[in-house]
């Protein structure tokens, strides 16, 4: 697998990266993990001209109190997230949901802001930061802006990031001790979920997340109102796919999805209740 | 000499591989791995469509790209090749095969097919050249499935006339109708279709060539990652006209073939014919996507079966009916792959003759198939144990009593079948009941009793398959009878150097089988040497100028016991030697822990390591013997190896996903006496695993427009290490009656029986819903939709 021809850039900080980005346009590409991008350019289904490789700007891989929220840098790996004693106090679905992503060598190279950027559906942390309720922090020539969660994903791999944006920063709200689960549903240990649902529930308040249930990862409002009103788990769980789009794949028929994600739904509520 | 007399227990013993370092530190040298200074790379253009004219080629913008060397459409090579492709089993007097040249001329038959080729002095340039050749085709509808093909609504090649092949019967009747009768007199029958899926064989190790002409002599020494570096000599020189006697052949580090690389591929002629044409050396590396394309692919069948039974639920008659898919074109073997498996559709079971056995085989617009681990037995196997599931049902009898009732009974050994074929030896039930022991047959039929309660969603199925495997590849006399256009002979050299180390030279090619290990332990065996005095030399045409290779589970049958007995020859020689030193008569000298003895004196004795330096220096040898102790064998075996056994699986199926858990595989092969039984495992346990990858996992799924939708390892779901369970090995040992060794072949076994165990488990599972069959693979959504089915749709 050969990928077209393309030139290399490192970047020493966010700053320097963005520039460079600038620098080469349309055709530039920010090089994370590569774990991503680097299949997609090997198949030719990306060819971009310059990488711009942001993987060693060590000052964006960090995770850190701050306040009532987590804050991570864009560069911590995944096995970082998995295994961040900080996470696991306040954040234990999404350092639980990073231990799901890939297989250990995924694991160490891939990033939480290459994942979250490059905004596959079928990705794990996507649909678990926005149930948290996440922010992520965006630099660009013009500054820092943050993006909810809720308003980063447009589509298939398109966000609300400009070319020239990079992602800095995810935050996560502390989970206060709510409880949370996590259901992956795939075939092969390593592989994307068919569905996923991350949830978590504090009293009558619950985030729920969907994993390739539409073109954006999806925040299944509908089932958060049903458990507010009171209704079980199962009935709960009927809501699953209210805010869902599926798509048929050779894994699962879009009428099998929709059963999935109820299935899983109704678990993830019955494994975080109280 | 028998082994028995002179063991020196080395046989038997589970020695470490000593192939594995290399392997595992990768220092093992595979043909992309080779330096070759100079070489220029190949990349081959391939069909984006299932079926199109080829109107024209335009090469010229790639040519003229830097690192480009040379850019060749089909018709630019059509007067390279002396032959086409070749097909080396013409089943039928009548099979039609359509042309087949390495680059497709004219018409591109399956997204793969390769249509033009670039020559560049890096495999980047190679590939970036592709993207520069512009090809216009004009698609045209395409065949995917095949009873459509048999239909003939569309016909692919326009030179055969029609997409059938060929039909091939076995039709076993004492009288004209008994097969009809039985089935009118039958107690209880079954009739059921089964879908064999197409397989990706997916070796560890994609496949690569490098041709190498030599620069004075005209001699060629071509590299491939093949598992039949022999065969492919002979096909090639025939191929591109090159004479035998200047073709070399090698096959380096060769990482898994499975049965894909038993074949003779465009690559490699490529490879070979530009290499000529350029006078460079000229090499070429597979990726995995095109390895998905345009390696061949396995299974591919539409089988309907029906068993006839009288009240016990004995069978009384068997008729198969198969449709073949041959893919696009015919490879080496392709159209052979039903054969090999025609003659086992009644499993275990003892068959008056009332078998009726009939294959049509079509093209369609698809990779081409051909062997893939079992050829042709997997496929046979899983429908005679898949349908003894459902007589068992019919009957109301448990699945492993109807076994039971019907297996050929131990004392009937060697066994003369309804075909004709004679199966060696065998104890079904003693393998069934250590199997039944081991899993705790009962135990579980009393725990699903508890479990599988009405509104469970956790359902406890067992499966249970027994098989035989016609392997050992093969009495070159049957071979022909089958119409295959070679032998089944092994050829094996021993030389006992000066210093009384061991060469062996084998015909056999091992591709991850450990035959150096095995080898050398029989060498060791025969010759009372330690396993560390034998080098064990093969898959070099220089060095190992004769034999037939690695498939059909034939290495040990027939090249391990062409090996022993050359080192009989070897023994036979060095006691003439020894006799004449001790001044005894040679029938009076024992052979035993590498040392002659005159018996009755044990004090006249003389090692072998004396015996072959005299032999070397040959002051004192008997007069008129040879110089040097080597012997030459070529073995042709009496008969194929049958191997058995009784599989049993145990999972829990989750009704409301539909996922399969396999809790419990147990495995318990008979292949007669193990030289190793730590390769013995291993062969068993990674052939489960291939098997239960099909049952659960793998697929090639194409499109209705024939595009491969399973391209890479992404959507072509290779099961890893965490997605099978532990594998519980249990062994029985009836030695082969047909071999010096008593050995039968391992390689295919697990595959064979493995993926009716699983199906058979997950249809237990469920059949308390209803359930009577589950497609393959067994994915999540297959299986809820089976239950849903079953459940009307309620679920
Ligand atoms: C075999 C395999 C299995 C996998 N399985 C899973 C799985 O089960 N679940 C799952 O969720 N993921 C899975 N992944 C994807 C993995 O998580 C990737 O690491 C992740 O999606 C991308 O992160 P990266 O750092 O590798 O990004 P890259 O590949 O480097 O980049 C991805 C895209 O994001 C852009 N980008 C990267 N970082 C930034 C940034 N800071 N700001 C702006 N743009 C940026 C890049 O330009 C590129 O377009 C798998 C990957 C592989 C290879």
């Amino acid at each position: 697998m050969i990928p077209a021809a393309f030139d290399y850039v490192r970047a020493g900080s966010a700053a320097e990266a963005i520039d460079l980005i600038g620098q080469y346009g349309d055709e530039a590409k920010f090089l994370a993990g590569g774990h991503s991008l680097v299949p997609a350019m090997k198949l030719r289904l990306a060819q971009p001209t310059v990488l711009v490789d942001i993987g060693r700007v060590a000052d964006l891989s960090y995770i850190r109190e701050d306040g009532d929220q987590i804050a991570i840098g864009a560069l911590t790996r995944h096995m970082d997230v998995e295994n961040s004693p900080v996470l696991a106090e306040h954040v234990p679905l999404l350092a639980h949901a990073a231990g799901h992503v890939g297989d250990p060598q995924v694991r160490h190279r891939g990033t939480i802001g290459g994942s979250l950027a490059h905004a596959d559906p079928a990705s794990d942390l996507p649909a678990t930061t926005l149930a948290l309720g996440a922010t992520y922090v965006a630099q660009g020539p013009n500054g820092t802006r943050e993006i909810a969660a809720a308003d980063f994903y447009h589509g298939y791999f398109t966000s609300a990031l400009a070319p020239d944006e990079m992602l800095t920063e995810i935050r996560v709200p502390k989970m206060g001790g709510a409880g949370w689960s996590f259901q992956k549903f795939n075939r092969r240990a390593q592989d994307w979920a068919i569905v996923g649902v991350a949830a978590w529930q504090r009293g009558s308040e619950c985030g729920v997340g969907l994993v390739n249930m539409a073109s954006t990862p999806v925040l299944a409002s509908s089932v958060a109102s049903a458990v507010a009103g009171g209704a079980s788990a199962a009935d709960a769980a009927e809501a699953a796919a209210a805010e869902a789009d599926p798509q048929a794949d050779l894994n699962a028929s879009v009428d099998y999805r929709v059963h999935l994600a109820k299935v899983l739904t109704r678990r993830a509520l019955e494994a975080s209740a109280g | 000499m028998t082994m028995t007399d002179d063991t020196t227990g080395v046989l038997g013993q589970r020695m470490l591989r000593r192939e594995d370092p290399a392997l595992l530190t990768g220092e093992a040298k595979y043909t992309a791995d080779l330096p070759i200074p100079g070489a220029l790379h190949l990349a081959v253009l391939r069909s984006p469509y299932a079926r199109a004219r080829i109107v024209s080629v335009d090469t010229s913008a790639a040519a003229s790209m830097p690192g480009v060397t040379a850019v060749f459409s089909g018709a630019d090579l059509a007067e390279a090749w002396a032959g086409p492709m070749p097909c080396a089993w013409p089943v039928t007097d009548d099979m039609k095969s359509p042309t087949h040249y390495p680059l497709a001329v004219g018409q591109a038959n399956y997204v793969g097919d390769g249509v033009a080729c670039v020559l560049a002095t890096s495999a980047s340039a190679a590939r970036d050249a592709l993207d520069a050749i512009d090809v216009e085709y004009e698609p045209l509808e395409a065949v995917i499935d095949l009873e459509d093909a048999l239909s003939d609504r569309v016909v692919i090649h326009d030179e055969i006339g029609t997409n059938r092949s060929y039909t091939w019967d076995l039709k076993i009747e004492e009288s004209e109708g008994d097969v009809d009768r039985a089935f009118a007199d039958a107690a209880y029958s079954v009739k059921e279709r089964y879908i064999q899926q197409r397989l990706i064989p997916a070796a560890m190790e994609p496949r690569a060539v490098a041709a190498i002409p030599q620069p004075f002599g005209g001699d060629m020494t071509l590299y491939s990652s093949t598992q039949v570096p022999h065969i492919l000599k002979v096909m090639t020189a025939l191929t591109l006209g090159i004479p035998e006697h200047q073709l070399r052949v090698v096959a380096p580090a060769v990482g898994g073939g499975f049965g894909s690389k038993l074949n003779v591929y465009a690559e490699e002629l490529l490879c070979a014919a530009l290499a000529q044409r350029t006078g460079s050396p000229v090499r070429w590396a597979e990726t995995r996507s095109e390895g998905n394309q345009a390696t061949i692919h396995g299974r591919g069948q539409i089988q309907d079966i029906e068993l006839a039974a009288d009240a016990d639920g004995r069978l009384t008659a068997v008729r198969v009916r198969l449709i073949g898919d041959m893919g696009a074109y015919l490879q080496l073997v392709t159209p052979g792959v039903p054969l090999l498996g025609a003659f086992l559709y009644a499993g275990v079971y003892e068959l008056p003759k009332t078998y009726d056995f009939s294959c049509t085989s079509v093209f369609t617009n698809m990779t081409p198939t051909d062997a893939y681990r079992g050829a042709g037995r997997p496929e046979a196997t899983y429908a005679i144990e898949r349908a003894m599931d459902s007589l068992a049902a019919e009957v109301g009898v448990d699945p492993l009593e109807l076994r039971r009732r019907n297996f050929i009974p131990t004392a009937s050994y060697p066994y003369e079948a309804m075909t004709g074929l004679v199966y060696d030896s065998g104890d079904h039930d003693k393998a069934a009941t250590l199997a039944a022991e081991m899993i705790d047959y009962a135990g579980v039929r009393a725990r699903q009793e508890t479990q599988n309660v009405p509104g469970a969603t956790k359902r406890l199925g067992i499966g249970v398959s027994t098989y035989f495997e016609m392997c050992g590849l093969a009495p070159s006399r049957v071979l022909a009878s089958l119409n295959y256009g070679a032998g089944g002979w092994e050829a094996a050299t021993v030389r006992v150097l000066p210093t009384n180390k061991i060469q062996v030279v084998t015909g056999t090619a091992p591709h991850g089988q450990g035959h150096e290990t095995a080898w050398s332990m029989i060498v060791a065996e025969k010759m009372g040497v330690s396993p560390d005095d034998v080098d064990v030399l093969h898959s070099d045409t220089a060095i190992a100028p004769l034999g037939l290779d690695t498939y059909g589970s034939r290495s040990l049958s027939v090249g391990g016991v062409a090996i022993a007995m050359a080192c009989d020859k070897v023994v036979d020689k060095a006691k003439q030697i020894a006799a004449h030193q001790l001044e005894a008569n040679p029938d009076d000298l024992e052979f035993s822990g590498g040392e002659f003895r005159v018996a009755g004196s044990p004090d006249r004795a003389m090692p072998l390591a004396a015996v072959a330096f005299e032999a070397f220096t040959a002051h004192n040898l008997p007069d008129g013997l040879e110089p040097n102790l080597e012997a030459h064998t070529t073995y042709d075996p009496p008969n194929f190896s049958w191997p058995f056994g009784t599989h049993m699986c145990l999972v829990e199926v989750d009704t409301e996903t539909g996922e399969v858990e396999v809790l419990r595989y147990v495995a318990v092969d008979d292949c007669g006496n193990q030289v190793n039984p730590l390769i013995v495992d291993g062969q068993v346990h990674g052939g489960v695993i291939q098997g239960l990858a099909q049952a659960l996992y793998e697929e090639a799924v194409y499109d209705a427009d024939g595009n491969l939708q399973t391209s890479t390892l992404a959507e072509y779901l290779v099961p890893a290490a965490s997605d099978v369970p532990s594998i519980e090995t249990g062994h029985t040992i009836t030695p082969s009656p047909t071999n010096q060794l008593g050995v039968k072949g391992i390689g295919e076994a697990g595959t064979i029986a493995s993926t009716p165990a699983v199906i058979n488990a997950i249809v237990d599972a469920l059949s308390g819903l209803g359930v009577r069959d589950v497609p393959m693979p067994a994915s999540p959504n297959t299986v809820w939709r089976a239950i849903n089915e079953a459940q009307g749709g309620q679920q």
